[in-house]
């Protein structure tokens, strides 16, 4: 099947055997994504209906599972509309903005051994970077609209975004020096050995600062002083309707799914089995040994996890106020993970088993 | 079709277009925003010369952090464009004085005649093994470490002056203490003077 692909690719008039490969990677990691996000809205709704004691939307499809595909189809359908007083071309260019770095991250997350579109060096230092250019669009959406509420959601979103990059970046160097690269495939295999040898557990505090600044980057409860609807009506994007509405929201989705699932593959040790070190022989069972045995399964358990998190915060938590956030950020996160790298650091130089030698 | 230089010429194209975007606008947002679209399209340079370490940092950092306070102030500011071209004329002699000043070091150094293909063979392919961030990291921690260093503590003080000259506190405003605001405990607000019936306590 593969020699015929490459053969008919060989084939193809001179750009194409170069570029088809990358277009279909890219194809292969958008169009799940793009159902990810549908159903993580769903889900979404399902969850916090059910934690407050509600159905949720049950009427579109069974059991309400064609929900998402009629949100899309009515957001398709509606009228962008375009503040007169507004800056166009970069009210316009803004949904883009924020879904081409949210999609673009994708490209060098590996899913399981080898199954990543892009494997390069510096794996995890792309991610960042590129994550962090989400943030041009959410204060250009801010500022286009020419609209005091989007402005000062633009305002908090950047403030935001700067204050737990920091503590962010401070909690992934603990992985980074306990792996001693920054390609994300070895990340996982460094925490080869079962599940005590996952770094959850001797970096404990660095994993909650990482995923809780996820939270706060994606701008979700309790952290969504952005679009905190009742001060601000919806923010950066108040002034958004029909499908540049819809941009945003696919973005922060995407980025929710990023964000659960960095944290699997940093901290708990991504697609490795939970089961590993069972015996050899049990591996061989029909379906049940490719249950146990490592593999893409286990990681998007491990993300379905970290998501439902988000999910449950959003329906327990009260909104956090701003200077409550950026106390939490700068005075609390920021030493937290500065007190905790030396003693990663130590525990690396004398090789601490299991974890770092 | 040779790919990597389309993609030299693509973003060279960009960048140049980008820097004259950020200094040719006259719109202040837009000229940040051509800034930071001009940074991606070096970034995009330096990763066709296999520097993925410094093509990423500088995305990252400058990208990233940098420009995005750059944007954050130019959009708090309510630039009066009429104020900042008064007394253009009179003080253009100045100013290309000082351009001048700038430009002649720059044309000495990276001038037209400093670009001769000759002048720069091309670096060996250096294969997939290599990596730059472990090239970097040796150098700077290994070879260079003590000016390293160095930089860090001059950047520390910075830091710490900065914070110093940022920092001062008016004493007749009320502000909240989140830190005290979370310490609360119920004991210390809520005093039951008599039990209500019926609701079991605690």
């Amino acid at each position: 099947m593969s020699e015929a692909l490459a053969r008919w690719l060989e084939g193809l008039p001179p750009p194409w055997p170069a570029v088809l490969p990358a277009v279909l990677a890219a194809l292969a990691v958008f169009l799940p994504l793009i159902l990810a996000v549908a159903f993580l809205t769903l889900a979404e709704r399902k969850v916090i209906g059910w934690i407050q004691s509600r159905i949720g939307p049950n009427r579109v499809g069974p059991r309400g599972l064609l929900q998402p595909f009629a949100d899309v189809i009515k957001l398709l359908l509606k009228e962008v509309i375009v503040p007169v007083r507004a800056d166009r071309p970069l009210y316009l260019a803004a949904p883009v903005l924020v879904l081409v770095p949210a999609f673009a991250v994708w490209a060098v997350v590996p899913v399981s051994a080898g199954g990543a579109a892009a494997a390069p060096d510096a794996g995890l230092l792309y991610l960042l970077a590129v994550a962090a250019l989400g943030i041009y669009g959410v204060i250009l959406a801010g500022w286009a609209a020419n609209s005091k509420y989007a402005l000062l959601g633009a305002m908090r979103a950047a403030a935001q975004m700067i204050a737990y990059e920091v503590a962010l970046g401070f909690a992934l160097v603990g992985v980074l020096m306990a792996a001693g690269s920054l390609n994300l495939s070895r990340i996982v295999e460094a925490q080869a050995g079962g599940p005590w040898c996952w770094y959850l557990w001797p970096m404990a505090p660095l994993a909650v600062v990482a995923f809780l600044s996820g939270v706060m980057e994606t701008n979700r409860a309790p952290f969504d002083v952005a679009e905190g609807e009742s001060e601000i009506v919806a923010g950066f994007h108040v002034e958004y309707s029909g499908i540049a509405f819809a941009l945003f929201f696919l973005a922060e989705y995407a980025n929710m799914i990023l964000v659960s699932l960095l944290n699997a593959l940093l901290f708990m040790g991504g697609w490795r089995s939970p089961f590993e070190g069972v015996p050899a022989a049990w591996l061989e069972w029909p379906l049940l040994g490719a249950v146990l045995d490592h593999g893409a399964h286990w990681l998007y358990l491990k993300t379905a996890l970290l998501l439902f998190a988000f999910l449950w915060f959003r329906a327990t938590f009260p909104r956090y106020r701003y200077d409550q956030i950026m106390r939490l950020g700068w005075k609390v996160f920021l030493p937290l993970t500065l007190l905790w790298l030396p003693l990663i650091a130590a525990a690396v130089w004398w090789r601490l088993p299991p974890w770092f030698d | 079709m040779h790919i990597p230089a389309v993609l030299f010429y693509a973003l060279a194209a960009l960048a140049l277009v980008t820097a004259l975007g950020a200094v040719g606008t006259r719109h202040p947002v837009h000229a940040v925003l051509y800034l930071a679209a001009c940074l991606v399209a070096s970034a995009g340079l330096w990763l066709l010369l296999e520097a993925e370490f410094l093509a990423l940092v500088l995305v990252l950092v400058y990208v990233g952090a940098v420009v995005v306070l750059f944007l954050f102030v130019v959009m708090m500011l309510d630039v009066d464009a009429a104020a900042l071209r008064r007394g253009f004329v009179r003080h253009l002699p100045l100013a290309v004085l000082g351009a001048a000043l700038v430009a002649w070091p720059l044309l000495r150094g990276v001038g037209p005649w400093r670009l001769d293909a000759a002048l720069w063979p091309a670096p060996p392919a250096r294969g997939d093994a290599y990596s730059d961030t472990l090239a970097l990291a040796q150098a700077l921690f290994g070879e260079h470490l003590l000016a390293f260093e160095l930089a860090g503590v001059l950047l520390l003080v910075a830091i710490v002056a900065a914070i110093a000259l940022a920092r001062h506190r008016r004493r007749d405003v009320k502000r909240q203490d989140p830190a005290a605001q979370a310490a609360v405990r119920p004991a210390e607000r809520l005093r039951l003077l008599r039990d209500l019936g019926g609701e079991r306590r605690r």
